[in-house]
C-alpha cells in the first residue's frame, strides 16, 4: 500500500517537473549581455588569467572557497570524534590475506608518479583545466593506493595537522593582507603578470596551492581514520 | 537523425529526461528501502542527478571549454572586441564553479552519513530501520 | 554523425540501468559498483558538455573515494541486506 502511494507521488513530481524544464530551449542562450559575459571578459583582460572557472572559484566568489574547506575540515573532526572507540594502534591493521607481490611492487613505482601530478595539477590551476580541488584529491588516491598494498604502512598524524594547518592560516592571512592593502577581504593586491605565463594572477596561484595542499591532508586523514576500525 | 515525438526532438531533451529519472530513482530509494546502507547509496544517486541538471542548463550549442589557451588567443592583440569575439561561442562558466563545491561537500555528507551507520551498528546490532525503535543512544 | 548519436544514447541508458540496478540488489557489495559506474559515466558526460575542471573532480571523488568509503562500511557491518548480528552468530 505504501509502495503504490510513493510510485504515484514520484509519477506526479516527475511530470511537473519535466513540464518545467522542457520550456527551457536546451543550449540557447539567455541573455542577450549578462553576468557570462561580464566575467568571460574580465577574467583575461583584468586578472590575465587563462582559466575562468579558477578565476571565479578564487577571486569572483572567493568566500565561498573558504566556507567549503571549512566544510571538509568540520567533516574529517567529526568523523574522528564520531568513532573514537575501539580503534587498532598505528599500523597494525588486521586484513584476510596480504597483497601479492605484484600490487607490493608496482605501487611502490607508482607512487612518486601519482604525488608529482597531483602537484602538477595543483600548481598549473591558472593555466589549464585544474586547480586545488582535483589536484588534492588525486594526491589523497595516491595515499589510498600505498594503504591498500601495505598493511602495516604508517602516515603520522602530526605531520598531516601542521600542514592542514598551515595551509589553512595561508589561505586567511592573505585574505587579511588583502583587506589591509587593497581595501576588502581576499582582493587581488600583487601585480598581475602577462597573460598564459607561469607567474600570472597576482594571488590566485598562492591561494590554490594552499587549498591543494589541505585538502589531500584532510582526505588522506579522512581515509586512514576509517581504515583504522576494530570490527 | 532526429527522432520527432508529440514534436519533441528526443535527443536534444535526452539530457533533461536522463537527469529527472536519477533524481526519482534516489527518492525512490530513500523513502521506501529498509537498510540503512541503501538509504544512503539512493542519497548519492540523488546527488549525481542534480549536479547532471545544473550543467546542463549551461551548456551553450556549438561552444567550447572557457579557457583562453595559447591555441585560441593566436598572437591576437588583447582588446575588448577580440575578446567578447572569441567568448561569444564560449560555454558558461558559472554553473561550472557552483557544482565544482556541490561535489565536494556531497561527499562529505556520505563519510559523516556512513560513519554514523556504522555507530548504530555497534549499539543496536540490526541495520533494520524497523527495529531500531528507542529514540535514546 | 549518426554514430555520435547512438552512442550517446547508449552512455544515458547505461547511466539509467545502473542506477536501477543499484537499488533493487540485495547483495550490498554489487550495489556499491553500480554507484561506481553511475560516476563513470557521469564523468564522460561532464567532458562531452564542455566542462573539464568539473569531469576531473567527478571521477577523482565519485569513483575512487567514495567507493573505499562504503566498502570500509560494509566490513565493518553486515553484507547482505536485512541480515542482522543475530543471524551471522549462528
Amino acid at each position: 500500500m505504501k509502495r503504490i502511494l510513493v510510485i504515484a507521488l514520484l509519477v506526479v513530481f516527475g511530470i511537473y517537473l519535466a513540464q518545467a524544464l522542457f520550456m527551457l530551449e536546451f543550449g540557447q542562450q539567455f541573455f542577450e549581455s549578462g553576468v557570462k559575459d561580464l566575467y568571460l571578459t574580465a577574467s583575461p583582460l583584468k586578472l590575465k588569467v587563462a582559466n575562468t572557472v579558477t578565476a571565479i572559484v578564487v577571486n569572483f566568489r572567493g568566500f565561498d572557497t573558504l566556507g567549503e574547506v571549512t566544510v571538509l575540515f568540520l567533516a574529517t573532526t567529526s568523523m574522528a570524534s564520531i568513532l573514537y572507540k575501539g580503534r587498532h594502534k598505528l599500523g597494525k591493521r588486521t586484513v584476510l590475506f596480504s597483497a601479492s607481490n605484484i600490487v607490493t611492487t608496482g605501487s611502490k613505482f607508482l607512487f612518486p608518479a601519482i604525488i608529482l601530478l597531483g602537484a602538477y595539477v595543483f600548481i598549473h590551476g591558472h593555466l589549464t583545466p585544474g586547480g586545488g580541488f582535483q589536484g588534492g584529491t588525486i594526491v589523497a588516491t595516491g595515499f589510498l593506493l600505498m594503504l591498500l598494498a601495505y598493511s602495516d604502512y604508517k602516515v603520522s598524524h602530526i605531520v598531516l595537522s601542521v600542514v592542514e594547518s598551515f595551509a589553512g592560516i595561508t589561505f586567511a592571512t592573505i585574505g587579511l593582507f588583502g583587506l589591509v592593502y587593497g581595501g576588502s577581504f581576499l582582493e587581488n593586491f600583487l601585480p598581475t603578470g602577462i597573460l598564459n605565463n607561469l607567474v600570472s594572477g597576482g594571488v590566485i596561484p598562492i591561494i590554490y596551492i594552499a587549498v591543494g595542499l589541505k585538502v589531500g591532508a584532510e582526505l588522506t586523514g579522512l581515509i586512514y581514520i576509517a581504515l583504522n576500525e576494530k570490527d | 537523425m532526429e527522432m520527432k515525438l508529440f514534436d519533441i526532438d528526443i535527443i536534444e531533451y535526452g539530457f533533461f529526461i536522463t537527469a529527472i529519472a536519477l533524481v526519482l530513482i534516489g527518492l525512490y530509494a530513500v523513502l521506501i528501502k529498509k537498510s540503512l546502507i541503501k538509504i544512503v547509496i539512493g542519497l548519492s544517486i540523488l546527488d549525481s542527478g542534480i549536479n547532471l541538471l545544473l550543467i546542463t542548463i549551461g551548456y551553450v550549442k556549438g561552444g567550447t571549454a572557457p579557457v583562453f589557451s595559447p591555441s585560441v588567443i593566436k598572437d591576437m592583440p588583447l582588446t575588448m572586441e577580440n575578446i567578447k569575439k572569441i567568448s561569444e561561442g564560449m560555454v558558461d562558466p558559472i554553473p561550472q564553479a557552483l557544482v565544482l563545491t556541490a561535489i565536494v561537500i556531497g561527499f562529505g555528507v556520505t563519510a559523516v552519513a556512513l560513519s554514523l551507520v556504522i555507530r548504530l551498528y555497534r549499539h543496536h546490532q540490526t541495520l533494520n530501520i524497523d527495529q531500531i525503535k528507542n529514540l535514546k543512544w | 554523425m549518426i554514430i555520435y548519436l547512438i552512442l550517446l544514447f547508449f552512455l544515458l541508458a547505461l547511466m539509467i540501468a545502473a542506477a536501477i540496478y543499484s537499488v533493487v540488489q540485495k547483495d550490498l557489495l554489487y550495489a556499491v559498483i553500480g554507484t561506481g559506474v553511475i560516476s563513470l559515466v557521469l564523468s564522460v558526460l561532464f567532458y562531452l558538455l564542455q566542462a573539464p575542471d568539473v569531469a576531473l573532480t567527478e571521477a577523482a571523488i565519485g569513483v575512487a573515494l567514495t567507493t573505499i568509503i562504503f566498502i570500509i562500511t560494509i566490513r565493518n557491518t553486515t553484507r547482505h541486506e536485512g541480515e542482522s548480528k543475530n543471524d551471522k552468530a549462528k
